[in-house]
């Protein structure tokens, strides 16, 4: 089933030089399955994801033949229906958890009045139906984190309380962009697992923004490659180190592995085609 | 000859410990790696050495000069330079290449500096024509070419790189870590490196410390990490987690 | 060059010389702070001051000192008094004209004196912290626990009246702030990473102060100054109301308010005119202020 068709987007960005395209005309669709977006900083990929939600900054200005979730266009909602969309159908992880919480707030207060947003029930019940929440992404000690601060969180614990937020409105797509950069290794396993458990067992939709090619190889079934604002290829996620695209090999190609030591690792030689490519279908 | 020999180095700020009775040394011209996750006080050593974290006991020898406190002399930064993790932060936004460079070659004391400063852009493979350009102009990649510059301009012996590439690309990484790479085998440097990636410290390093909080919990070469000979169960969990 | 190419080469993003690199720097500055109609009135409006202190003798119809009893407080528009004769029968006009140069004589002292100490007293102490930082900061505590209209009283009258007293004391209530915002600006820049690595080189806190910090910390404070210079002005004309500013028959605007405010109900014009002038004044520092803030604001010249 589909969840997401997006046609034709485009992102730019009126400059004094002229206008910026940072998002040039990518269509992809999105169903019951984790899809990977990966590419290097300012290829687009953080746009996209933001462009869904409609979520960029002016004066960027964001055009697209159809974004349509649900047989409904999202370009042509009004300000409030996508509010009612955000949060709602679509919710967004962002890399940080530190600048997505309010440090004033206690992490409980913060949980309770996003799902009250969405139910009417009485406090009690939210207040249960949140730790319920946190106890599904695996935080010990609950009750301890609904009355705590976020300062005293840990990268990993505050970005599993931003899962958890994100997902108390039980939405159909959770978009996550770079949900585990700012996150030590083992905790990103973790966080990965947790994320991905979730969006299993309720049948939903992700996109998975990231610049880790193996973080997403390993995680995501399908995965979009995006260089300069276009998708230069598409495959399947395990088919990953097979890709064609000379831009997609030449990333796999520039990390140092432990298994092949090198003493120079291979350099990306940009070529000027691959801007102008269209998408490669390898599916 | 030993350049860096460190012995039960302890380093605090104020109450709390960063770093408890860590030992290594680094011979003359190898690359020293030091693994771990955030917290586990691998930049701090680095911080100590450089006399930029002041509360700290034990020995540090660098290039036979023993070490005391945060004061450093002249003579010490004309040998020991740093590259620091992110290259957004560590060029001042007003200064361009050209100011950045001028002014370290100009207190390192070196004469011909306008000559000077085309050979290091040259050295580091920046093209000349970024010379006067700010840092606002330039790539994440490009910019961190610059910090690596302006820690060539004394030639120093020792280079201690904080987290070099973790802010960049992978492709941009390639470069730079290819980079430093050349700039070893042609200057004969000693390197101490500091980074997370556990790929990238075997990659660079002829020998890596792996850190957890604050200590030394295992220490062997790049080779037997490939060889997955790594004997502690924290090695072992920082490898699985990076393949 | 032609004016397409020349435009081109002030909006290149590869300048090839230092000198270009700074001009292109200044150019395209100039083009943000005029792209804001509201900061270019600003600019206009105290462009066209300067302009007129400056030609003041050349502007003003009559002598602003000439007394003519018998034409006094005449209305706006009487005879070739185009905003009517003050009590002494002057020409209002002449006397605001030539009251722009005292005002203007005004920002520039204080602007030479507060920001310059401020800047100085919190990037030494920001930068040097411990004992420096404690006794420079509490001294400047003290002065700001001074209300700056009743500090600046108590000068006047220690000192005597007269505008350079003015200044002097307006100057002395006025840098506590300035240092106040360069010694946060400095605690941040302190402990950047483009510190540590000069600090790395061997540089020495006289060159880290002047070199590194006071490049970031200044257009802060050329903001913070732009800003303040209405308040400053109208503290000015405030003690020139009260009679310890500029002495008569000196043409300050604040004195002129003074000297009309006893024929304010059957004369308006005499001390509406100055206050016009005054309001008009600080208005245009503060729109330039918005501007600049865009301008010079490090945290938006950051990225490109």
């Amino acid at each position: 089933m589909t969840l997401l068709t997006v046609n034709d987007l485009w992102v730019r960005f009126p400059t004094r030089q002229g206008v910026f395209d940072a998002v040039r005309g990518i269509s992809f669709e999105l169903g019951q399955e984790r899809l990977g977006i990966v590419g290097e900083s300012g290829s687009g990929k953080s746009m996209t994801g933001r462009s869904i939600l409609q979520l960029i900054r002016k004066p960027g200005v964001v055009q697209a033949a159809e974004i349509s979730f649900q047989g409904r266009n999202l370009m042509e909602l009004s300000e409030r229906d996508m509010r009612s969309v955000r949060g709602n159908e679509i919710s967004m992880v962002m890399q940080d958890p530190k600048f997505s919480l309010n440090p004033v707030m206690t992490i409980g207060a913060q949980l309770m009045e996003a799902y009250l947003q969405h139910n009417r029930d009485s406090r009690q019940n939210a207040r249960n139906k949140c730790i319920e929440m946190l106890e599904a992404v695996s935080l010990r000690d609950p009750e301890r984190v609904m009355d705590a601060y976020p300062h005293e969180m840990s990268g990993g614990m505050g970005q599993r309380i931003m899962i958890a937020m994100m997902l108390i409105p039980d939405p159909k797509i959770l978009i996550a962009d770079e949900p585990t950069s700012a996150l030590d290794v083992s905790v990103q396993r973790q966080v990965l697992s947790i994320m991905d458990r979730l969006v299993r067992d309720r049948g939903m939709g992700l996109i998975f923004i990231s610049h880790d090619l193996n973080l997403v190889a390993e995680f995501c079934d399908r995965v979009l490659i995006m260089y300069a604002g276009r998708i230069v290829e598409s495959c399947p996620a395990s088919k990953l180190r097979e890709a064609k695209h000379p831009y997609t090999r030449g990333l796999l190609n520039a990390l140092p592995r432990l298994d092949n030591p090198r003493t120079h690792l291979e350099v990306l030689q940009r070529q000027d085609d691959w801007t102008h490519a269209a998408l490669e279908e390898t599916q | 000859m030993t350049a860096i020999n460190v012995q039960n180095l302890d380093v605090w700020f104020g109450s709390v410990s960063a770093v408890r009775s860590v030992s290594f040394s680094v011979a003359q011209g190898q690359s020293v790696g030091l693994v771990g996750e955030s917290g586990s006080g691998k930049s701090t050593i680095l911080r100590a050495m450089t006399g930029l974290a002041p509360d700290w006991s034990g020995t540090i020898q660098i290039l036979g000069q023993n070490l005391t406190g945060s004061t450093r002399t002249r003579g010490f930064f004309k040998k020991v330079q740093m590259v620091f993790q992110d290259p957004y932060a560590s060029l001042h936004p007003r200064h361009s290449v050209d100011q950045v460079l001028a002014e370290a070659l100009h207190l390192q004391g070196m004469d011909a500096i306008n000559k000077r400063t085309e050979k290091l852009l040259n050295d580091v493979g920046l093209d000349p024509r970024f010379r006067f350009r700010y840092p606002h102009q330039l790539s994440g990649g490009q910019r961190q070419r610059v910090a690596i510059a302006r820690a060539l301009a004394g030639e120093p012996e020792v280079l201690l790189l904080d987290e070099p590439t973790s802010a960049l690309d992978v492709s941009v990484q390639a470069e730079i870590l290819n980079l430093l790479t050349d700039l070893r085998a042609a200057r004969g440097l000693t390197y101490i490196m500091v980074s997370h990636d556990l790929p990238v410290v075997a990659h660079m390093c002829d020998t890596l410390a792996v850190m957890q909080n604050g200590s030394i919990v295992e220490m062997m070469t790049a080779q037997a990490l490939r060889a997955h000979k790594a004997v502690e169960p924290y090695t072992r969990e920082l490898l699985a987690a990076s393949t | 060059m032609s004016e397409q190419t020349l435009k081109q080469w002030l909006l290149s993003d590869a300048p090839t010389s230092r000198m270009q690199a700074r001009v292109a720097g200044l150019y395209q500055g100039w083009l943000r702070l005029t792209s804001n109609w509201m900061t270019l009135t600003g600019l206009i409006i105290l462009t066209a001051l300067v302009l007129v202190a400056v030609c003041a003798p050349l502007l003003a119809p009559h002598d602003p000192f000439e007394q003519d009893l018998l034409n006094r407080l005449k209305p706006i528009g009487y005879d070739d008094h185009y905003l009517g004769t003050d009590s002494l029968g002057r020409d209002i006009l002449s006397r605001l004209i030539y009251g722009s140069r005292i005002t203007l004589y005004i920002v520039a002292l204080v602007t030479l004196i507060a920001p310059v100490v401020g800047l100085l007293v919190g990037t030494v102490a920001g930068y040097l912290g411990g004992w420096t930082d404690q006794i420079l900061m509490r001294t400047t505590d003290v002065f700001l626990a001074f209300p700056r209209l009743v500090l600046a009283l108590a000068f006047v009258a220690a000192l005597g009246p007269g505008i350079e007293n003015a200044v002097l004391a307006i100057s002395l209530t006025a840098w506590p702030p300035y240092a106040r915002m360069a010694r946060a600006e400095t605690l941040t820049i302190r402990s950047s990473d483009f510190i540590a690595a000069i600090r790395l080189q061997g540089a020495g806190p006289l060159r880290i102060i002047t070199r590194h910090i006071w490049p970031l910390c200044i257009s802060s404070l050329i903001v913070r100054v732009t800003l303040d210079m209405a308040g400053i002005i109208l503290a000015a004309a405030g003690l020139g109301f009260l009679g310890l500013g500029a002495q008569p028959p000196s043409p300050e605007w604040g004195a002129m308010i003074s000297e009309g405010r006893r024929f304010i109900l059957d004369h308006w014009w005499v001390a509406t005119i100055p206050g016009l002038a005054i309001f008009t004044v600080s208005l245009a520092f503060n729109l330039l202020g918005d501007g600049l803030r865009d301008v010079l604001d490090p945290k938006d010249g950051g990225h490109g």
